[in-house]
């Protein structure tokens, strides 16, 4: 195998288009059937009622957000490590999209919390972490667009974003700890005891779509940057 | 030889910071006027105070510790120095955690110390003075350690400033956690131990591992 082969942005440009265009296909059909099955399969949930369908969108969505500042890390790191110009693209191709899933979970999230807790925002742990893992992507986001010289831009977020990886752990535990010193809003997360089979294949169904969702449109995103790169 | 190193750049940045003491002051002074608003804006019932005394103080650190940040390489990067202790002998990442040290004794050790007297207008219990100033004792060099990767990473940019804080403030979350939790802990009559030694690690792990960021970070802005 030559992994190296597509790491230039001139053969992996038509590669992108290919993934680019199937992803989009799969992400498609993966919708239809995970909103399929979320509104018509899955059954009215007993405590919730039809509030809870939200969270077909909600947890893959949150599971996105977070999975994606992992793979933009990632990508970012290995920029940086080795120098390929891809890597740098592919991390600046899916902040984007990662603080769409993050804002997307926040805001579903406060619709289900109106009917179900009777307040848009409580400062639970999960929400605030996720509002803070909102921040980080955007204080990527602005720190590249903040820098005018691309390989620049791109090395200055690199950095950022392997400091933001692995401050998100301690964030998360030391805002779990102190949501449970200040035990003001008392709302209970636990899910029902047993999900119902066909809850779980829809939102399986809808992670996967939000997957290959991200994988089209960071391809996309990808093939603009190597054309305004001019490479 | 290292030593020499780190030793000359703090004392160089302290006699610096000694002869434009106004830098120092204001962003003590900014420490003390923001936490004086608060009561302004809440109400000054003494009970209220108690309760978010530990916070306000933890968040006007933070606050505070930001604004002096742009100084920590700025003006290195205008005169050219930073270009000297790039290409100087000693190990980038010792030159960097000398600067960060000096940056703490000039603009969060006054914080530690003037931080009781903020406590006193709050009425907080004296007993608990000694927690406040060991939190922010072990906080407040987190607070710069980490404030300076974001320095090094906005470095001569335009709007730096605001994007300073945009950068750096969510990564001073556990440090306000545990700080002001700290206290908390100890004003609810049980024992800090548990913040302080989270906040001791969070110390540690920074001190280790920043200076490399800081370093790397420099390097990509002074291109």
């Amino acid at each position: 195998m030559r992994w190296f082969w597509y790491a230039s942005p001139q053969t992996f440009f038509p590669l992108a288009g290919t993934i680019g265009r199937v992803a989009a296909v799969l992400a498609t059909a993966l919708a239809l059937a995970g909103l399929y099955v979320g509104f018509f399969v899955a059954p009215t949930d007993a405590q919730q009622g039809e509030a809870y369908r939200i969270i077909f969108i909600h947890v893959p969505a949150a599971w996105m957000s977070m999975f994606l500042y992992v793979v933009m890390a990632f990508w970012a790191a290995i920029g940086l490590a080795m120098n390929t110009r891809l890597s740098a693209m592919m991390a600046r191709a899916l902040a984007p999209t990662g603080a769409l899933f993050t804002f997307i979970a926040l805001w579903t999230g406060s619709l289900w919390g109106r009917p179900t807790w009777g307040t848009w925002w409580v400062w639970d742990a999960r929400l605030t972490s996720e509002l803070i893992l909102l921040f980080l992507y955007l204080g990527f986001m602005a720190l590249q667009a903040a820098i005018d010289e691309r390989r620049r831009a791109d090395r200055a977020g690199a950095v950022l974003a392997i400091v933001g990886v692995v401050n998100i752990p301690i964030i998360y535990y030391s805002v779990q700890w102190w949501n449970t010193l200040h035990q003001g809003a008392s709302v209970s997360f636990a899910r029902a005891p047993s999900m119902a089979a066909a809850m779980f294949t829809g939102m399986l169904l809808m992670a996967l779509a939000f997957w290959m969702y991200s994988i089209a449109v960071a391809m996309g995103r990808v093939r603009c940057l190597i054309v305004e790169e001019g490479q | 030889m290292i030593l020499e190193a780190a030793r000359t750049l703090v004392a160089r940045d302290l006699r610096l910071a000694l002869r434009q003491k106004s830098d120092v002051g204001t962003a003590l002074l900014f420490f003390v006027i923001v936490a004086s608003l608060f009561p302004l804006g809440i109400g000054a019932e003494p009970d209220r105070l108690r309760s978010i005394a530990p916070g306000v103080i933890w968040v006007s650190a933070l606050l505070s510790t930001l604004l002096s940040l742009r100084r920590l390489f700025e003006g290195d990067y205008a005169d050219g120095t930073l270009e000297q202790i790039l290409l100087g002998a000693a190990p980038l990442p010792v030159a960097v955690a000398a600067k960060t040290a000096a940056h703490w004794l000039v603009a969060g050790l006054p914080l530690v110390l003037i931080a009781p007297l903020i406590a006193l207008q709050y009425d907080v219990a004296a007993s608990l003075y000694g927690v406040l100033a060991l939190s922010l004792l072990l906080g407040t060099p987190v607070l710069s350690i980490i404030g300076a990767i974001g320095a090094a990473l906005t470095l001569g940019l335009r709007g730096g400033g605001v994007l300073l804080a945009l950068l750096v403030l969510p990564l001073y979350v556990p440090v306000l956690v545990m700080g002001a939790g700290a206290v908390e802990t100890a004003a609810a009559g049980l024992d800090p131990a548990g913040q302080l030694l989270l906040l001791a690690a969070l110390l540690i792990v920074a001190a280790v591992f920043a200076p490399w960021a800081i370093a790397t970070a420099l390097r990509i802005s002074s291109e």
